[in-house]
């Protein structure tokens, strides 16, 4: 790459790191920025560091969270852990050894910062442009949503940042995914993401870093970004970006984490260049109209088998996984998605949990209740979210509605710490899969935004928000 | 992490399209500190019924599946979450390679760090391979050749590094710490700090 040719906002962030380039026999040695990590996916990584007597390189660039494996009830004592089960205690536990022993800053049930480790980055101001950002969790990409290249890695990796900052990576393509014109009244972030999904595929993105582009998303609030980021890698691919702009820039400041005073304008100027220049060529590009989308739901066994919620379940190709996948949801072709009886909604998850995605379920549920025989378990992504929520009146909304106000955690998005969907139930939820038993052995889910999860526990069956606007 | 450099094996295929990690070993067994003794756990909800006995009808309970190291599946292996839970599942169980038309970024990223082969192969030679479950191929890293039943052979793509350390047994984390002077360097360098 020239100097002086047009660049993408990809390589330019990823330019900006690379320690050693690549060459064919080796990867490229990638600087990382920031790395956030979380109980589950990290104890075999400090395993592996104290074996080798190895420290951890840089504690001041690594942020620790209690998210997944965590209680969603109040938690005073260790013994209030137990309701996630002991070895869900234990490896909480040993996150907090493990952060102690190697001087690394923990969020834990002490902090008021604590919560989903891709709410609480960018509630602190930590996540900012132009940073390489890591975890392991593939919903790193959520991050991207800043002009950050952040994506997930796994344990060994973890272990890699660990103990040197750096990661050795293979430069991935680039995937424009411009979303253009305006959503209409009633369709959100989440259904723009799962149209996405669906037109690109949930294989479609392998191997590719995608930039969300086009009016639909520059009109997008920060929240409604991080959404859109979050579920790139439901189509594949390991990170999504989006160009830094004064609804950035208006977000972050005076952020805990964020620079201050000169260092704040140096960083805007920097930050202002972190956009792909006019004529930048990507490897691939798709284009999906905003202003003819639905609010959308998913009717099968991952997030590309989606529909607008007041379309039929499809005829799909014939073939025996989408056969396999009806079969698990108990649904058939033909039949309207809005005659489908819902028994739990779950309004959560680093998709969905910000405090605008609550105010909107919320504002919907004001002087309303959920239909008889709906769980509605309402789990914000952050302690501060959840108080930030409170001093808005907004747990007693959803309180007086009937649902349940909890504290925060990844809870019923995968089901770790106790909370599921029981054997059978249909779930519509605001997270991020729809796998086979993701939410709880036999569990089926709807992914929805919280609008359409709203609606649907008001309805007792799925429905289509626009109704309740 | 064990060397390899050959691989002979009958296989088990799972032609199923799209299998997430979930499936291979779902959320509830990552609760662990450890990375032993995940086999027992691997397709866990598709491999027992309720009330935890073997399902007859899931590939890997068939009287032919025992003992075969190479797994075929249908395309997008491994898509969804970063666990490499994934990968030490699928090793502590014995499998050895993955072979399928497309393989998700991070669980192939994750298996090539622990010993565990996945192989990219054209949709003729996939069609071929999900057909004939219990050939016995050869996988050779030394030549990137897969050499199936009828004796043909075809190359399949592989990084050159993840190769080196695998034939070699090697992690790659020692790599990573002999360019500390080149990391120090970007520190002290780079424009401006995070």
């Amino acid at each position: 790459m020239g100097t002086g040719s047009p660049t993408t906002l990809f390589e330019k962030v990823w330019s900006d790191h690379v320690v050693a380039a690549e060459t064919p026999d080796t990867p490229a040695i990638l600087y990382v920025d920031l790395h956030l990590i979380h109980e589950v996916t990290t104890p075999q990584a400090f395993t592996v560091l104290r074996e080798r007597g190895s420290r951890v390189r840089r504690p001041d660039l690594t942020l620790g969270t209690l998210d997944h494996s965590t209680p969603t009830t109040p938690v005073a004592s260790f013994r209030d852990l137990a309701v996630a089960g002991d070895s869900a205690a234990r490896q909480v536990q040993k996150m907090q050894e493990n952060c102690h022993e190697f001087g690394i800053e923990l969020f834990g049930f002490g902090s008021e910062h604590r919560g989903i480790v891709h709410v609480i980055g960018p509630e602190l101001g930590a996540t900012q442009p132009g940073k390489t950002i890591v975890c392991g969790d593939s919903h790193t990409s959520t991050h991207g949503a800043f002009g950050a290249l952040a994506f997930g890695i796994g344990t060994t990796e973890v272990g890699h940042v660990l103990a040197t900052q750096c990661l050795l990576q293979r430069r991935p393509k680039t995937l424009s995914v411009e979303i253009s014109g305006r959503l209409a009244k009633g369709v959100t972030a989440k259904d723009a993401i799962l149209a996405t999904i669906g037109q690109i595929g949930i294989g479609g993105g392998t191997g590719h870093v995608i930039e969300y582009r086009g009016a639909a998303i520059t009109a997008m609030s920060m929240d409604e970004r991080m959404t859109v980021c979050n579920m790139s890698i439901e189509a594949g691919a390991r990170a999504g970006m989006v160009a830094p702009d004064d609804t950035t820039f208006t977000y972050l400041e005076g952020r805990p984490r964020a620079p201050k005073a000169s260092a704040w304008e140096a960083s805007i100027e920097r930050w202002r260049s972190l956009k792909s220049d006019s004529g930048a060529v990507f490897d691939r590009s798709i284009t999906v109209d905003g202003n003819r989308l639905s609010p959308m739901v998913t009717f099968g066994t991952n997030p590309g088998m989606v529909v607008a919620v007041d379309a039929a379940v499809p005829d799909g190709d014939g073939g025996p996984g989408f056969r396999k996948a009806l079969d698990y949801m108990q649904l058939q072709p033909g039949q309207r998605l809005s005659d489908v009886g819902v028994d739990v909604v779950f309004i959560g998850s680093c998709t969905n949990s910000r405090l605008s995605d609550l105010q909107q379920a919320a504002n919907m549920l004001r002087g309303r209740k959920i239909a008889n025989g709906v769980t509605m378990l309402v789990v914000p992504g952050s302690q501060q979210v959840k108080k930030e929520a409170e001093a808005l009146g907004l747990d007693q909304i959803f309180r007086s509605s009937g649902a349940q106000w909890r504290e925060s955690g990844c809870s019923m998005c995968l089901g770790m710490n106790g909370d599921t969907v029981p054997r059978g139930k249909l779930s519509v939820s605001t997270s991020n899969r729809n796998f086979e038993g993701r939410q709880g052995i036999g569990a089926r889910t709807v992914l929805a935004s919280p609008l359409t999860a709203a609606a649907s526990a008001i309805a007792g069956k799925i429905a289509d928000p626009r109704r309740y606007l | 992490m064990q060397a390899m450099r050959q691989l002979n094996s009958r296989t088990v295929v799972l032609p199923v399209n799209d299998v997430d990690t979930d499936q291979i070993i779902p959320a509830r067994f990552l609760t662990t500190t450890t990375r032993e003794g995940l086999g027992q756990h691997l397709f866990h909800d598709w491999r027992y019924r309720d009330d935890g006995s073997d399902n007859p009808e899931f590939v890997l309970n068939s009287p032919e599946a025992r003992g075969c190291e190479i797994l075929v599946a249908g395309r997008n292996f491994g898509c969804g979450s970063s666990r490499e839970h994934a990968p030490w599942a699928l090793l502590d169980y014995g499998i050895k390679a993955v072979i399928s038309t497309e393989i998700a970024d991070i669980f192939r990223s994750n298996s090539l760090k622990n010993g565990l082969l996945p192989i990219l192969v054209q949709p003729d030679v996939h069609a071929r391979l999900l057909q004939n479950p219990g050939d016995t191929i050869c996988v050779d890293l030394t030549t990137t050749t897969l050499t199936l039943a009828d004796g043909s052979a075809v190359t399949f793509p592989i990084d050159a590094f993840a190769r080196y350390c695998l034939m070699e047994g090697t992690d790659q984390l020692g790599f990573l710490q002999n360019h500390l002077g080149d990391i120090v360097r970007f520190e002290e360098q780079r424009p401006w700090t995070p």
